[in-house]
This record gives C-alpha cells, structure tokens and sequence, in this order.
C-alpha cells in the first residue's frame, strides 16, 4: 500500500512555489501532505496529492522538473512518545527512515505521517506484522 | 620631479638609434625562429628562409601574424628554438580548451626579462631602499616570479609573499613596513576595505608606490586607489606569451606605459583587416619580442585594444607609450587577474550529463573583488527528487570547473527554460561588473 509521492525541482526564484501550488489549485489538485527540502540555492518540494496522476500530467505539461516515488504513510498515536514507539519498532528491524512529514488531516485521532524508507517492501512488511494501519492511495483521494 | 633610470642610454636613445637596434634584433629574432618547426613552415610560407631575407622594419609586415591558437597548436616544443638542456625555466598559461600555452626562458632569456623589469621599478621612481611585497600569485604565472627577479636586481627588500590571505598581506606589510606592492587593482582595493579591522590602520603602514596590473582598470580606479591609500598607482602591462610584466610600465610621469621598444616591436593593427594602424589609432595590440632565444614569438596578436601615443613624454624617454587596455577582441574575462574563457566553462559543463544545454556565466562584484557565477539547467531525466544528489552535482560542477579556471566560481542549478533563449548567437556572459 505505497502511496505516489511527487517531488519538484525549485530553483531559487521568487513565486516560484506559489506557481506550483497555484497550477495544482486551479485544477483542483488538492495537497494532503507537504515538506520543502532546502539548500541555499534551490529547494525540493515533496507533496502528496489527493489526485497525483492528474497532478504528474499538469507537471509534465507545464515541464516543471518532477519525479515520483513511492511513500508510505502510515498513522501514529497522536500522543506523546506515539512517533518515538513506532520508530522502535522500525529501529529494532533494521528499516531505515530516509526523511518524514506530517499530513494536514488526519482520518481519526491518529496523526498521518508520510515516510520515505530505504527499502520500502521490508519497511511495509514490518508496519504490517507490527499492526500499524497504512493509508491506501484511495483513503487518501477521499480525504 | 626628478626623472630616474636604470639603463639611460637605451631609455633615452633617438628613435633612430632604437630602430636600428630593432632592426638587427629582429634579424637575430629571425634566425632564432627559423630554428622551430612552427616558424620555418610559417616563414617559408612568405618566402622567408633566413635572417638576410628580412632588410628592413618595414620587412616585419611579409610576416604572418602569430594567434594563441598557434601557441596551443605547437604545444609542447613547437616554439622551442633551443636544445632543452638550455632551457633555464618554463612559465604557462592556461589554455582556453584545456591546452596550455608555454614559453621556454634560456638563461640570457631571464636576465633581459630580470631586465625589463629593473628598468620598469626604476621608472616608477622606487629604489634600492624600498622594502617590495609582491602579492602576485608565483608559480606558472609570471607575474609573480616576473617582478620578484626584477626588484631583487634593482636591490630591494623582496617579500615573496604571493597572493591572497588578506590578513597575513596586512600584518606582513605593517612588520615589514612594506613600501611598494605589486598587486591587482582589484585586490588592493580589498586590502584597503580590511583594514582596520585587526587592529591594523593605515598610519601604521608605510606603504608609498603600488604596480598594478594583471587587469584592465580605468584613471579613475588608480586616482581612487591613490587617494583612498594616499599612494602613486603605476599601471604595469605583459602577457605571458610576451614574458609576463615589463612589456610596458608607467614612468613617474604616470601617463600611460613605455613600451620598452629595444625588446619588443609594438604595432597597432585593425583587428579585423590585420591592416598596421598609425600611432594614435585604436586596434589591437601585436608584439614582436626581440631578446628571447628560447621561444621567439612575431607579431604576436594579444587581442587587447589600446593604442599607442604619438608624442613623447616627460621623462626624456623615447619609447612609445601605450595607452591602458581599452578591451578585447575576444570574449576573454578578467577574474580578480585571472584569464578565463567562456569556452573552458562550456568545456567543463557540457560534459556532465545532469547538465543541460542552456547555461550562463555571470559576473558582478562583492565588495571590491570580482564574483563568477556559473547557473545551469538541469536535465529533467537525471532528477531523482533527492537534495544529496543535487548538492553533490553542484559540488562536483565547482570542483571541475575549479580544475580548468583556477578560480572557484559560484553554481547555481535552474529548472530547465528558467535561463534565457537565445536565437542566433547566444549571449552566454553577463557581466555585471561597474565601468566606472
């Protein structure tokens, strides 16, 4: 149960993000989750979308530099020491984070968090036997 | 004001006197040359086989000019005109497309270099009792070495300093109490914006005389620097192909530079027709250098525009002077004294594969010292969404193009299309920099 993750190239350019979410906005592309890699001269942008193949195509069409990989995102205890119990149990299997970020909504009262792993078979394997509910790509176009 | 030299009887000889000696150096030039691969092919070219086939100056213009391309082109020993055992040094340049240039010094060689610029220091008004921090960069550059065999013979305190690290020049020139520096317009302009801020102020310096040189500067970047120091200012002009400094340095009169006329032929031609202009007219600057066995050059094309004054000067010295370097015929940029061309970036980045076709090299100033910036497009394919990848091909793009142009340039990534288009010839080099 991978999700799609969209990343872009920005270069350091004043509205530049604001052309990326307004391309998505117009056509009804809604962001669910969204990080910013950044550098002193350029950044990546990391987004989750509600409708990411329409959100490739406008990308493409519009050639903004983007590529996309798979993400897990997966529900954490909204409580203290929630995100630190998960990553136990992560650590103790040897499944290494790459980088993580928070959704804006969440389906219950459980935080939604996106996760980049090395290997991310191995990675949902372990989620998995270790009963930590992953978000389907449907869940999220119905959010 | 009083007019010093250092060898007054060729300073101050009659025209006549200097063109008879030019004109039996330029024989012996000859005959040195005809010794190459290089110039007995392009001599014979014009019918010249020996030294007698050439009987007057005027006989110089049956000579074909001699490019930088030719330089690379005979690299390694192309233009070299004796055995190697002789050979007492070798100085380069970087090439523009990776090939070095080279220029081979017999002892004789260095010692009428080590000459040229005695005679220069002297005519600046500097002496024996001056304490000299060369901040040029030593090494394959000749500035550096240039001027340091120069003021050793003159006598004075040489401090081999080299270039950079401001705060040491800064410390090193009040211990010392330096007198004269050697040293860019640029660079001493950012030496004065430092100062102060260890401690150090300009009273607790003695500093008198500057030689600047290794890049174009107007009057009102020397009358700036005089006033701000409080220093005379002497422009100096060379090129490595043609020695290095010496060529042609300003005399106390500190109106432009005597080309020292009994070791180089001066001419001033259109550089588009290579037709010989008059004195006063403004082209492009080829030398002829009389007093080097090693590696003669002939009408060498310099692609710096200048010209060169009819009248005579002050000082009682008859060699011409030649005005500051008003531009170039080529796109050729001047980097804090560094040469860089345009076309050893593109080499360099054309080559990495993340890179796309559409770059630009940008230039402007950060406080007194000049900045280059390279920006290029990405190539959309090789974007795999990770920042690593993209720092370390930033990296990996300063450091090759560290390896070509000396320098460490800036690097800027752009999305593919955020650069300009050009139609026709693009217009890769944005400079920046203030004219003055």
């Amino acid at each position: 149960m991978k999700i799609t993750q969209i990343s872009i190239f920005l270069e350091n350019r004043k509205g530049r993000l604001y052309d990326v979410c307004s391309l998505l906005g117009t056509n009804h592309v809604n962001i669910r989750a969204l990080t910013i890699a950044e550098t002193e001269s350029f950044g990546v942008l990391r987004i989750v979308v509600d409708k990411s193949d329409l959100a490739i195509q406008l990308l493409r069409d519009h050639h903004f530099v983007a590529n996309f990989t798979d993400v897990v995102a997966i529900e954490v205890p909204d409580q203290p020491g929630g995100l630190a119990s998960i990553l136990k149990i992560l650590a103790d299997n040897d499944v290494n984070v790459e980088y993580m970020y928070g959704f804006v909504e969440k389906f219950s009262d459980k935080a939604l968090l996106v996760m980049r792993f090395e290997d991310t078979e191995f990675a949902q394997q372990v989620l998995a036997k270790n009963n930590i509910r992953i978000v389907a790509e449907k869940d999220i176009e119905g959010l | 004001m009083a007019t010093p030299f250092w060898n007054k009887e060729i300073e101050t000889a009659e025209r006549s006197r200097l063109e008879q000696l030019q004109r039996e150096r330029l024989r012996t030039t000859i005959g040195w040359a005809l010794r190459t691969p290089f110039y007995r092919k392009k001599l014979a070219q014009v019918g010249i086989k020996a030294p007698d086939d050439i009987r007057s100056l005027e006989d110089l213009q049956r000579i074909p000019y001699t490019t930088k391309d030719d330089l690379r082109l005979s690299f390694p020993r192309g233009l070299l005109a004796v055995e190697m055992k002789e050979v007492l040094r070798v100085h380069s340049s970087s090439g523009t497309t990776g090939i070095p240039t080279v220029i081979y010094f017999a002892r004789d060689d260095v010692d009428n270099w080590t000459d040229l610029l005695a005679r220069s220091i002297v005519a600046t008004g500097a002496t024996d009792s001056d304490i000299f921090q060369n901040m040029m960069t030593y090494g394959m550059f000749t500035g550096g070495l240039g001027l340091h065999y120069g003021a050793e013979r003159v006598g004075m305190t040489v401090i081999p300093i080299g270039g950079g690290n401001t705060k040491r020049q800064i410390q090193t020139m009040k211990d010392f109490q330096t007198t004269v520096v050697h040293i860019t317009p640029s660079y001493l302009l950012h030496i004065h914006s430092r100062l102060g801020e260890d401690g150090i102020e300009r009273r607790d310096l003695a500093l008198r005389k500057a030689f600047i040189g290794a890049e174009p500067h107007s009057e009102n970047t020397r009358r700036k620097l005089q006033d701000l120091l409080g220093i005379d200012a002497y422009n100096s002009y060379g090129l490595s192909e043609l020695n290095g400094p010496g060529v042609a340095f300003e005399c106390v009169c500190k109106k432009d530079m005597h080309v020292w006329e009994d070791a180089y032929i001066a001419e001033i031609i259109d550089p588009k027709t290579g037709e010989v202009l008059q004195d006063g007219a403004q082209g492009e600057l080829v030398l002829t250098n009389l007093v080097r066995r090693a590696t003669p050059i002939l009408r060498y094309r310099t692609r710096d525009l200048a010209f060169l004054h009819p009248e005579g000067c002050d000082c009682g010295r008859t060699h011409r002077r030649l005005s500051r370097i008003l531009g170039r015929t080529d796109d050729m940029l001047i980097i804090n004294g560094v040469n860089v061309f345009p076309s050893q970036i593109e080499e360099k980045i054309m080559k990495i594969p993340e890179v796309a076709t559409n770059y630009q090299i940008h230039v402007d100033k950060k406080g007194s010292l000049d900045r280059l910036t390279v920006k290029v497009e990405i190539y959309p394919k090789l974007f795999l969404g990770e920042v690593a990848r993209l720092e370390a091909l930033k990296h990996r793009i300063v450091e090759e193009l560290r390896a070509s142009i000396v320098i460490t340039p800036g690097v800027e990534l752009h999305e593919p299309g955020a650069l300009p288009v050009f139609e026709g010839k693009a217009k890769r080099v944005v400079d920046e920099r203030p004219k003055d």
